[in-house]
């Protein structure tokens, strides 16, 4: 045989091996977390066609505890230092909606000195979770300026918090009937100036990261979520209201004294991601104007909390109440059948509702594009996990 | 303080709010609904397990019932039977915004089979694929019946069952 047959059986041979691309190799499949420091305890699995997000399946579940199962066997008050574990940032808001749910059942109003305490300590605590939100945000950005100084910042309102409650995360403070303690003496004049200082920082946020030419081109105009689409979801909280539905819980349904508070509404009609990053900062100065109004107004002396026993029995029925918290509704459907312990309860959050539009908003976008729209739907996904 | 006279007015508004729509579903379904309850903003209406979807679609295109706040199932075993709610909340009609109407059905213990709504209320998606995998609730329609919150290799009974124990308690 010549040495040019041999030749072509041997191409003849290789051809043979070659696979056609079809169009599934095309695609690229990257898996996003959890260990991922950009998106917490939480994963997505995305493909890619090119720089293009073609599909994205949502993984989550890996920092769940069982917390609606825990519930069923412990009484209506040593059901709160484990139900404030989901967001200990924000640990006031996810223990005040279910305060008010077991008040509701029990059928007991809070002494109006307690329901401004707790309205504080809701306000200092969005603040706080805020604050630590827009750090991630920041530095998941490239920006480290920003994580910086909120998390500096944030030490204020955590210290405030620990002269208020006890604690500076998770206080339990916040318990059926009312608030643990009252307040001290000298907190008033503390928080007033803490919240000043405060006010003055936040006109420096906005000129270093929100009106950062960098930051707008990488959000503006990213990620639309349609007025339409995002009552469809059924989205809340900062995401709802950057889409340009004006619907704040402490508003539409106001709990305890925040019917007396005066206050606006903040909301957006840009539905883009830099309009679900720039809510909370609003969010967060118009807190700042709630506080020193519950200051004001509140009564000089008088009780803080209702006294129920610690083992109190529920009525049969069943009782739903929610809060708007840092990341939106959050709400609580407690059954009960009689008994010291909750038969069920159901933990409605904000985080578990807004992650239906991750899917939504990502397919079709570039993958550059993810770090702002994953961020800036609010997302904490030990809250969503429970 | 309180402006007594308008906070009046306001529950007045409420209630006869509520009983509008209440009294608008029963005519339309009959005896196959009941009203559990009907306090200050929040209502509960029983419905029969075949006609969930049609109040469903009745609720949303009639009174601007648009999203779910949660929805959600808790386990009666002595009664043979889980019970399933959603609570119906309104993005576009401002008198409907502190209102939840809750919207529950009950289907056998035995072989949990309910209509999922997805088609009709998009929100509920991964409310019901937690329901799901937490109650053993499968619902006909969704497309993704399926593990979400609980370990890949979980291999108990779904945990929000009653008959489900947690170890040392």
């Amino acid at each position: 045989m010549s040495s040019l047959d041999e030749k072509i059986d041997e191409a003849k041979k290789l051809s043979m091996q070659i696979v056609k691309e079809s169009d599934e190799d095309k695609l690229m499949t990257l898996s996003v977390g959890p260990q991922h420091p950009g998106t917490g305890h939480f994963r997505f699995i995305i493909k890619l066609d090119g720089d293009y997000i073609v599909y994205v399946n949502i993984d989550p579940g890996y920092v769940h505890r069982g917390e609606e199962k825990m519930c069923e066997y412990r009484n209506y008050f040593t059901n709160i230092p484990h139900l404030e574990r989901p967001v200990i940032h924000d640990s006031a808001n996810i223990t005040y909606s279910y305060s008010l749910a077991v008040e509701d059942l029990i059928g007991i109003t809070v002494p109006r000195r307690g329901q401004f305490l707790r309205a504080i300590t809701s306000e200092l605590d969005r603040i706080n979770y805020t604050l630590y939100w827009l750090a991630i945000y920041g530095i998941f950005l490239g920006h480290s300026t920003m994580f910086m100084w909120p998390a500096a910042d944030r030490e204020l309102v955590l210290d405030l918090l620990e002269r208020l409650t006890g604690h500076r995360i998770t206080h339990a403070f916040n318990i059926p009937g009312g608030v643990r303690n009252d307040m001290p003496n000298n907190f008033k004049e503390k928080c007033l100036s803490q919240i000043n200082y405060l006010e003055k920082r936040l006109k420096e946020y906005e000129h270093i990261f929100y009106n950062n030419p960098l930051f707008r081109q990488r959000t503006e105009g990213v990620g639309i979520l349609s007025k339409e689409d995002a009552i469809k979801l059924g989205v809340t909280g900062s995401v709802l209201r950057a889409s340009g539905v004006p619907y704040d819980i402490r508003k539409v349904e106001p709990y305890d004294i925040y019917n007396e508070i005066d206050f606006n509404v903040q909301y957006m009609k840009t539905c883009d991601s830099f309009a679900r990053a720039y809510i909370p900062f609003l969010d967060v100065r118009e807190s700042c104007h709630i506080i020193r109004e519950l200051l004001d107004k509140m009564p000089e002396s008088g009780d803080v909390r209702e006294k129920l026993l610690s083992n109190i029995k529920g009525p049969p029925g069943e009782s739903f109440k929610r809060v708007e918290s840092g990341r939106g509704a959050l709400s609580y459907h407690i059954v009960s059948d009689g008994t010291s312990r909750p038969y069920r309860v159901k933990i409605s959050t904000g985080s578990f509702r807004n992650i239906l539009a991750l899917p939504f908003l990502l397919v079709g976008s570039m993958l550059g594009d993810m770090p702002p729209i994953y961020w800036s739907l609010n997302y904490w996904p030990i809250e969503a996990d429970r | 303080m309180i402006d007594n006279k308008s906070e009046i007015e306001l529950k007045k508004k409420t209630i006869l709010l509520s009983k509008d729509i209440l009294n608008s579903v029963v005519e339309k379904f009959g005896d196959r609904i009941k009203v559990i309850y009907d306090k200050r903003n929040r209502s509960k209406i029983m419905v029969d397990p075949e006609i969930i979807v049609e109040t469903a679609i009745f609720l949303r295109d009639n009174h601007g019932f648009d999203h779910v706040e949660s929805a959600s199932g808790t386990d009666y075993p002595k009664e043979d039977q889980i019970e399933i709610n959603y609570h119906l909340g309104s993005y576009v009609n401002p008198d409907l915004f502190p209102y939840v109407l809750v919207l529950s059905t009950k289907t056998n213990r035995d072989d949990p089979k309910t209509n999922s709504l997805i088609n009709i209320l998009p929100s509920v998606e991964y409310f019901e694929r937690e329901t799901y995998e937490m109650l053993g609730v499968y619902f006909i329609g969704h497309p993704r019946n399926e593990r979400f919150l609980l370990p890949e290799d979980w291999a108990d009974i779904p945990p929000l069952r009653k008959d489900f124990r947690l170890k040392g308690r």
